[in-house]
């Protein structure tokens, strides 16, 4: 049976008094083992959301639950140990004076035994292609590399669920497809739910479930199908849609007719191949 | 303005022990009035370029030519204030350029400091706000109190205020919601056209360099391995695999829907607009028969 890992129930969460709220009476549940992608236009809620997952702040209404309780300040430290979180600014995360010591910093606040550490640390770090920096500060490397470092010391975890804000925004496509890669065998070998919010709909495509946020209230929920169905309506709210669907628009509108609306590359050519053949 | 890179070395923290070569030989020339994009794998050495064309870091050997300034190893660079005048640089952490208490001081700040009568610079922040896509009361608040996205539109914002001959772009779009980064690529378009500004963009989108640069610089490994007109920098797929990169999508589908149908199309297609229409038209030139 499959059991939430985590669940948002009616939560509403403003900064101060006189603005809106950031999130209002969201509320949605991830279960264990899925990947969910959050998407929304920018200032839609999504990094308040993610604060409040990991307890860097706490609803003023509704209620936020990790790993099957209410996330409180007592079990905070314990739950934070079993997730790994990948904030949108890097610098705002390193704690380490070298990459290596930034990694090893939450394993070694979890009692990991120093052997086993420096070869978690080693290896997280292959994983991003980051081995040949141990010893480079963090806060001096190229935007890229920071995130990459950054997403290191969250799989160092080896966290049961992973947060990531937009954490690879700065890398190259390569470098993005890489991480992805490494995220997705990390699911097929160990018990691994993901969360990442991104404005990359084509990664978004690849998720199990899609949560589109607008104004700080859930718009939609469902597969990526469901979801890149609403069309011209996610255009409107500062989305978009991914590159083969904007690629059959584009050559509807030049008078070819396509049927349906393909949402890979792979199915529109198909497509194309038969019309081709058929004339 | 024209900006050009002769044979420019850097190293970070240099004659210390943690003395870090991150550009070596790096030759460059960005002509007055074009649009030049920069590519290249992530640590390549793009953003250390980038802070060369407006003085802020000062080559270890080589010089730089701005205009009618040079700056070189070992000398003394005089009118620093000019040179930041005219080229103006959004970075890549918006955090890096904020600081006011307001956004409206924030964005008010590079034209006051340089002489922008008062009313001047507070009406450039308002105009700015509405293209940049942000509602007015923005400008009251903190710059530290907004999403991601929205501290990068006001980052841009504030350099933009400054109006630049020279602009100077570090990955602007990313953090920004795909609307947003269409309509502010397209804000910088159409000022690199109306004013004729020099547009330098450091982008990992393959996509908006094949849309809007008309010279593309390849970035490996600290030195600039290739310089060339956009047709023909992303033409070979080989070529720049050997750096770490990949043609932009609409030509890897171009490719595809060519091997697939067995039809060549006209040209290489940049856009994804180029591509519906070629697709469009050879396939109205008649079917294959199987
Ligand atoms: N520290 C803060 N103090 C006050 N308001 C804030 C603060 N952080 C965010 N906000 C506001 O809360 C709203 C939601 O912000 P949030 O950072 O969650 O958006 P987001 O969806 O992550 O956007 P982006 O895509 O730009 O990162 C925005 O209107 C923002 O201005
Ligand atoms: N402040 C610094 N101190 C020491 N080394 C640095 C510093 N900034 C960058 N470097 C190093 O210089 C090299 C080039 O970095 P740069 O930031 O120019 O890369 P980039 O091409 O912009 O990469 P990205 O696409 O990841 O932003 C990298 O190896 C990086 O680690
Ligand atoms: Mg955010
Ligand atoms: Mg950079």
């Amino acid at each position: 049976m499959k059991t939430d890992i985590l669940s948002f129930e009616h939560v509403t969460f403003t900064y101060n008094r006189e603005s809106a709220p950031a999130l209002e009476d969201v509320s949605f549940s991830v279960q264990d083992g899925e990947w969910i992608a959050i998407v929304g236009h920018n200032g839609s809620g999504k990094s308040t959301g993610a604060k409040l997952m990991s307890g860097l702040l706490f609803p003023q209404e509704g209620r936020v639950s990790v790993l099957g309780d209410e996330l409180t300040e007592q079990n905070l430290w314990d739950k934070r140990s079993k997730m790994g979180m990948v904030f949108q600014n890097p610098d705002n995360q390193f704690v380490g004076a070298t990459v290596q010591d930034d990694v090893a910093f939450a394993l070694e606040n979890n009692g990991v035994p120093h052997n086993e550490m420096v070869e978690r640390v080693q290896g997280a770090l292959q994983k991003v292609g980051m081995a040949d920096y141990l010893n480079h500060e963090p806060h001096h490397l190229s935007g890229g590399q920071k995130q990459r470092v950054a997403i290191a010391g969250a799989l160092a975890l080896r966290p049961r669920l992973l947060i990531l804000d937009e954490a690879t925004s700065m890398l190259d496509p390569r470098g993005r497809a890489e991480v992805i890669q490494t995220i997705q065998e990390l699911r097929t070998d160990s018990r691994l739910t993901v969360l990442s919010i991104t404005h990359d709909l084509e990664e978004a495509l690849l998720a199990d479930r899609i949560l589109v946020l607008n104004k700080g209230r859930k718009y939609k929920e469902g597969t990526p199908d469901e979801v890149f169905s609403a069309g011209s309506r996610l255009e409107e709210m500062g989305l978009d849609l991914p590159f083969a669907m904007r690629m059959s628009r584009l050559i509807s509108r030049e008078g070819i007719p396509l049927p349906g609306e393909p949402m890979s590359e792979q199915e529109l050519i198909e497509a194309l191949w038969k019309l081709n053949f058929s004339k | 303005m024209e900006i050009e890179l002769q044979q420019v070395a850097y190293s970070y923290a240099k004659d210390t022990p943690f003395e870090k070569q991150a550009l070596a030989d790096v030759s460059l020339k960005i002509p007055s009035g074009s649009y030049t994009a920069i590519i290249g794998h992530t640590g390549s050495g793009k953003s250390t370029v980038l802070q060369h064309l407006n003085a802020l870091l000062r080559p270890t050997a080589g010089r730089v030519v701005i205009g009618s300034q040079t700056i070189e190893a070992g000398t003394k660079a005089k009118n620093l204030r000019e040179i930041r005048r005219k080229v103006g640089i959004v970075f890549q952490f918006p955090e890096q350029q904020l600081f006011e208490e307001t956004v409206l001081k924030d964005i008010m700040f590079g034209p006051l400091n340089y002489g922008v009568p008062e009313d001047e610079a507070e009406q450039r922040a308002v105009r700015l706000i509405h293209q940049l896509g942000l509602p007015e009361e923005t400008l009251l608040k903190s710059p530290f109190d907004l999403s991601g996205g929205q501290m990068r539109r006001v980052a841009i914002a504030g350099v933009l205020a400054m109006e630049p001959e020279v602009l100077v772009l570090d990955e602007p779009t990313a953090g920004l919601d795909p609307k947003g980064r269409q309509e502010i690529m397209d804000l910088f378009y159409k000022l690199h056209q109306e004013k004729g500004h020099t547009t330098v963009l450091v982008t990992h989108s393959m996509e908006d360099a094949a849309r809007y640069a008309d010279q593309v610089a390849v970035m490996h490994k600290g030195t600039c391995v290739l310089t060339g007109q956009t047709e023909e920098v992303f033409a070979s797929a080989a070529q720049l695999a050997e750096f770490g990169l990949e043609q932009p999508r609409p030509v890897q589908m171009q490719h595809r829907f060519e091997a697939k149908v067995g039809k060549k199309l006209q040209g290489i297609c940049l856009t994804e607009e180029s591509l519906a229409e070629a697709i469009a038209s050879a396939l109205r030139n008649g079917g294959n028969t199987p």
